[in-house]
């Protein structure tokens, strides 16, 4: 089995942007929820009783061919801090974190699949893939659930379908939701418009960092509300033509930018460029907002194709527990500010500075259709 | 304002409803955050900073007056679904069926499960679908005075019911 030291240094394709395709979508993700029958959700269990779970569920788990060399580890077997490092990289959730007897994660090799026992449910298995590959994260995840409810006896009704601890979760059990980066959206004061229409269409729409509404770094996560009442594939189709038509405004809305003021995006990626190459305190939240302006010069071809890459590690690798982790100890809030720019100077040292090509400022914009439909 | 577990400034203050009461509480960053706080989803908070409220098991499943019958397999009851929006095990469904049919509407796009079955319940779970749809049928017939209908019906449902669902 894989240790915990060796999961952190090796992070997955979709954390790095390694993978192709990772554009304005970056990753891709959908979780199932199962709990088995007639056993008292985790929630509402005894300590006795969820750890009954765990050994009746994690042989079973780790039996699969698609753990081979995996990490599994009860969650009382970790500190705060490397739970927190967990949550950080979106292996575990929040709610995970926060249990300890009795619960537990596991992550395959290659960390595209991770399956946590005892969170709000008995089992929450998820896919996570770069870009937008709903379609590939539902069928790896699908066949994970195939197999173990060949020895797990999954509770299941025949109206309401997989009974989960929430009611919000019924049916299907699955969520499956995608991380967009949308600057130009943002930046074209759009965002409002589009976000709404897609809330219109019972998806969900959040700021990726950040609470409610308010998005730190322009990322937006869309997600599936309902559960019950449709089928895995119709969700996910619904929701992957939702996706697609969010990203071609996306794009339309970049182009537009670019023919009304090239100027003012050159600006705004050159500045961007120039504190964080610079910076020595530098807080998450300017961290986050210029790491996306920087994206966003690469992908319109500023920086080296590589920069993109970059942007999204260094996402992950300046959030509070890696920052700690990295310094090895505690660190008060000034002090992680300085160690946050310090990584940052270091990644970026070797990054020449933004160039605009001439032709890029003379695309053709074509105008966006109005209203997103689910059509 | 002093943090309420050490001497220093508090700069996270917290109003939470637990059990239908208020709790405030002033923390400073470090403490904060030592006792996942600083978590949005929340989740943390109950479990350790106020004790854990929730699976204590034994002492609540003793429900007190109000809260509704309690589910035959777990001991949960409907007045703490209703305060914390979660069930208590996969049986409550049943218990609980009338209330949680009846939010289930806006919830979701509808109220009946479409898409995956576990494979050993596929047959059964098209008979159970069929079965449903005969009935509901069934009773618009005879709302509608419709008796010829409603005979063919019930000896289709019958026809249903009788037959064998091979198990595997």
């Amino acid at each position: 089995m894989m240790r915990f030291s060796t999961l952190l240094k090796h992070p997955a394709d979709w954390m790095t942007g390694a993978a192709e395709g990772s554009g304005v979508v970056l990753t891709s993700r959908v979780r199932l929820a199962r709990n088995l029958r007639r056993e008292p959700f985790p929630g509402w269990s005894t300590k006795e009783r969820r750890v009954a779970v765990l050994k009746r569920v994690k042989p079973e788990v780790e039996a699969l061919p698609e753990m081979k060399n995996g990490f599994s580890q009860e969650l009382d077997g970790l500190t705060s801090l490397q739970k927190q490092v967990l949550v950080e990289r979106h292996l575990i959730s929040r709610e995970q974190a926060a249990r300890g007897e009795g619960s537990a994660a596991i992550v395959n090799r290659k960390q595209a699949l991770c399956l946590m026992i005892n969170e709000e449910d008995h089992l929450r298995m998820q896919s996570i893939r770069p870009g937008l590959a709903l379609s590939e994260a539902y069928e790896l995840v699908s066949s994970v659930d195939a197999q173990l409810e060949s020895s797990l006896d999954f509770a299941f009704d025949h109206e309401l379908g997989y009974l989960s601890a929430c009611p919000t979760n019924l049916g299907t059990g699955m969520r499956a939701s995608a991380m967009l980066h949308l600057p130009g959206l943002v930046l074209s004061d759009q965002i409002a418009q589009v976000l709404q229409a897609v809330g219109k269409l019972q998806l969900a729409v959040r700021g990726f960092f950040g609470e409610g509404t308010e998005s730190l770094g322009n990322l937006f996560q869309i997600s599936n509300q309902s559960t019950l009442g449709e089928s895995e594939e119709t969700i996910i189709r619904r929701l992957e033509r939702v996706i697609e038509q969010v990203t071609s405004h996306e794009r339309n809305a970049r182009l537009k930018l670019f023919e009304d003021d090239a100027d003012m995006v050159f600006d705004r990626v050159g500045r961007a460029y120039g504190t964080l190459r610079h910076a020595h305190v530098i807080a998450s939240k300017e961290a986050l907002n210029l790491l996306s302006l920087l994206r966003l010069g690469a992908e319109l071809d500023f920086f080296p194709s590589e920069t993109g890459g970059t942007c999204d590690s260094l996402l992950m690798e300046i959030q509070p527990a890696h920052l700690q982790l990295h310094s090895g100890k505690k660190l008060t809030p000034e002090k992680r500010d300085a160690i946050r720019a310090e990584i940052i100077r270091t990644r970026l040292q070797s990054l020449e500075p933004p160039v605009m090509k001439e032709q890029q400022a003379g695309e053709e914009w074509t105008p966006p259709s109005d209203t997103i439909v689910d059509s | 304002m002093q943090c309420n577990f050490c001497d220093k400034k508090a700069t996270v203050f917290l109003t939470q409803l637990v059990d239908g009461e208020m709790k405030k509480m002033c923390l400073c960053e470090e403490c904060a955050e030592e006792k996942g706080v600083t978590d949005p989803a929340g989740f943390s908070l109950a479990d350790s900073v106020m004790g854990e409220v929730q699976g204590s098991g034994q002492s609540e499943i003793a429900a007190g007056p109000g809260e509704g019958i309690p589910c035959p397999v777990c001991g949960f009851t409907f007045g703490k679904f209703q305060q914390v929006g979660r069930l208590g095990c996969s049986e409550c469904y049943t218990t609980f069926s009338d209330e949680i049919s009846r939010r289930l509407g806006g919830m979701h796009k509808g109220v009946v499960h479409v898409g995956r079955v576990p494979e050993g319940l596929v047959e059964a779970h098209a008979r159970q679908q069929r079965l449903d749809q005969l009935r509901n049928r069934l009773e618009q017939a005879i709302a509608a005075e419709n008796y010829e209908e409603a005979a063919g019906l019930r000896d289709e449902i019958h026809e249903v019911e009788t037959s064998v669902v091979t198990q595997p």
